[in-house]
């Protein structure tokens, strides 16, 4: 986001459509919010119920602390969530430095599978990797488990990281790298020196959209995984279908916060990369 | 750029080759896979046999699934009119009238954005089942005496696309308008333009490829949406992504799955091209 402010605001003519204007922003506000607040505010109750208040209590997240399956869950997540994003990330820069830097045959192939890769509705992935690990994997005696979904994550992630990487690099000054290589820089130095710092925003922020999109994903993660290596979301939508309980708006809460978090986080840090 | 010899081709092999690797064999040949088994037939068991069967393709003209993927797409497209309908003005507001706020608040925006869909379409369960806050809002508004039934129904299911795909639309409507140069409007203002025109004809045009992508953005997800009708639509509301999901689990029928797979993200790919063909490619430009 630039800094830039918007211009002189517009004054004079009709007060009054501004004024409905603000109203109507602040009502889409409240709409996003509002609905996150009440799940927030019910995982306090004290009772079962989501739906009617009857005391304070903390007692759904003692319940979340003492979830083996939760717990597990988690980790399952943050195992998946990290390797998924080490791999995305560095095969998506690679692919962004070939797209950038290089011409070559078979370019707009490229470029259409991976645009094609990040519109693919993602029930359709989840059925395709399905019916692949069933028919190439199971014959080979690997069950579905965390590295299918791994494999299935980087798959549908990469594809994001090269984009975000490559917006970086189509904006970067590229007589910095040919200077480099006019003082007789090769061109592993000129990446490594040169190249990457100047990307490495680009670089986290793909990181960290491959992370949430990781983290959150729902749909192709319920095709591809077995017993034994259900995911958070997995498992917050079967606590979901087996009964609403206020543990489920407790986790939520926990997500939620450490979502916001990260996002504050993320942020800042790109900020403070991209000054320095 | 520089020279052209061995070195660089070892080096644009090095770094294509995984890329190539990774969607070549999990996004192509898998895509491809489920192309065959569209055409094969399945067993009692589970089982597929391949073969040129186009039965599974004309099964989806049984009005059973017919109703079920019209209402998919009739879902999407309601969707996306409404998120545009809600979006447009809020990008407007924090473009031109955000001032020292816009930053905060299109982060505002980025934080539902960033959250689980899961977790957001969970909001709606706890909102609108049984004698929830909806309910209770409904009664103490006088509009109903006892509690009806909210959630299991295709409104709740268009609240809760809505709801989830809302920031979707707004943060690309952001984007382009936020590259606006405030000057134009002041030249359409001196040619004695009013702020109607001023906007329809300069603003709006020029905030199309923001349109554009939202669009793509909030339709695509929505039509092969699978969580949100499961939760908050039930058996009644059922949508494609439901229907290929029972295809592969319950009803054990992947050829018949498959078809609709295919069928569904040719279908989405065919509305791409026509949007996009429709209101001019060139707009896509810096998306």
């Amino acid at each position: 986001m630039s800094a830039k402010t918007g211009g002189p605001v517009y004054k004079g003519v009709g007060r009054i459509p501004d004024r409905a204007l603000l109203l109507f922003s602040v009502l889409i506000y409240a709409f996003l919010y509002a609905p996150i607040l009440v799940l927030m505010f019910f995982s306090f109750n004290s009772s079962r119920s989501t739906q009617s208040w009857t005391g304070f209590s903390t007692e759904w997240y003692a319940a979340l602390l003492r979830d083996e399956t939760i717990h597990q869950a988690f980790f399952n997540s943050m195992k998946v969530g990290v390797t998924a994003t080490l791999i995305a990330t560095v095969i998506g820069t690679f692919t962004a430095l070939a797209l950038t830097r290089h011409d070559f045959r078979g370019k707009l192939a490229a470029d259409t599978t991976i645009y094609a890769a990040t519109v693919m509705p993602e029930i359709v992935v989840g059925v395709s990797l399905l019916a692949f690990f069933v028919a190439t994997l199971i014959p080979l005696g690997i069950e579905l488990g965390i590295v299918t979904i791994v494999i299935a994550h980087v798959a549908f992630t990469v594809s994001f990281v090269t984009i975000v990487v490559r917006a970086r690099l189509a904006g970067m000054d590229e007589s910095l790298e040919e200077a480099a290589q006019d003082l007789g820089a090769n061109p592993t130095t000129t990446f490594l020196r040169v190249t990457l710092p100047l990307i490495f925003p680009g670089v986290m922020a793909g990181a960290l959209l491959a992370f949430t999109l990781s983290f959150d994903d729902f749909v192709i993660t319920f095709f591809v995984s077995g017993v034994g290596s259900s995911t958070l979301p997995l498992k917050i939508y079967s606590m979901i279908k087996f009964g609403v309980t206020p543990v489920i708006n407790a986790l939520s809460t926990v997500v939620l916060v450490a979502t916001i978090a990260l996002i504050f986080g993320g942020s800042r840090l790109l900020v403070r990369r991209e000054n320095s | 750029m520089g020279g052209k010899g061995r070195g660089w081709t070892l080096r644009l092999v090095g770094l294509l080759t995984p890329i190539t690797v990774w969607l070549g064999l999990f996004f192509l040949v898998p895509l491809l896979l489920i192309l065959a088994y569209s055409f094969g037939k399945s067993g009692v068991y589970g089982g597929i046999t391949l073969g040129f069967n186009p039965g599974n393709y004309l099964k989806v003209f049984d009005p059973l699934y017919l109703e079920i993927i019209i209402r998919t797409f009739v879902i999407a497209a309601l969707t996306t009119l409404i998120c545009f309908a809600l979006g447009y003005p809020l990008a407007y507001f924090i473009t031109f009238k955000g001032r020292r706020w816009r930053n905060a608040l299109i982060l505002l925006v980025m934080v539902p954005f960033w959250t689980s869909l899961l977790i957001r379409a969970y909001s709606w369960v706890v909102i609108l089942s049984g004698n929830g806050i909806a309910n209770k809002t409904l009664q103490f508004l006088g509009i109903t005496d006892a509690p009806v039934t909210l959630i299991f129904t295709s409104q709740a299911v268009l609240m809760g696309m809505v709801y989830s795909y809302l920031p979707f639309m707004i943060l690309p409507l952001y984007a382009s308008l936020e590259k606006f140069d405030t000057r134009l409007k002041e030249a359409a203002k001196d040619l004695g333009a009013s702020r109607w025109e001023t906007f329809w004809r300069v603003t709006f045009p020029l905030s199309m490829p923001g349109v554009i992508a939202g669009s793509i953005l909030v339709f695509i997800p929505s039509a092969g949406e699978f969580v949100i009708p499961q939760l908050l639509g039930g058996s009644r509301t059922v949508m494609t992504g439901s229907l290929i999901q029972s295809q592969f689990g319950s009803a054990r029928d992947w050829a018949f799955g498959s078809a609709l797979s295919i069928m569904l993200a040719a279908l989405l790919l065919a509305a791409i091209l026509f949007y996009v063909r429709r209101v001019g490619a060139d707009k896509l430009e810096g998306v």
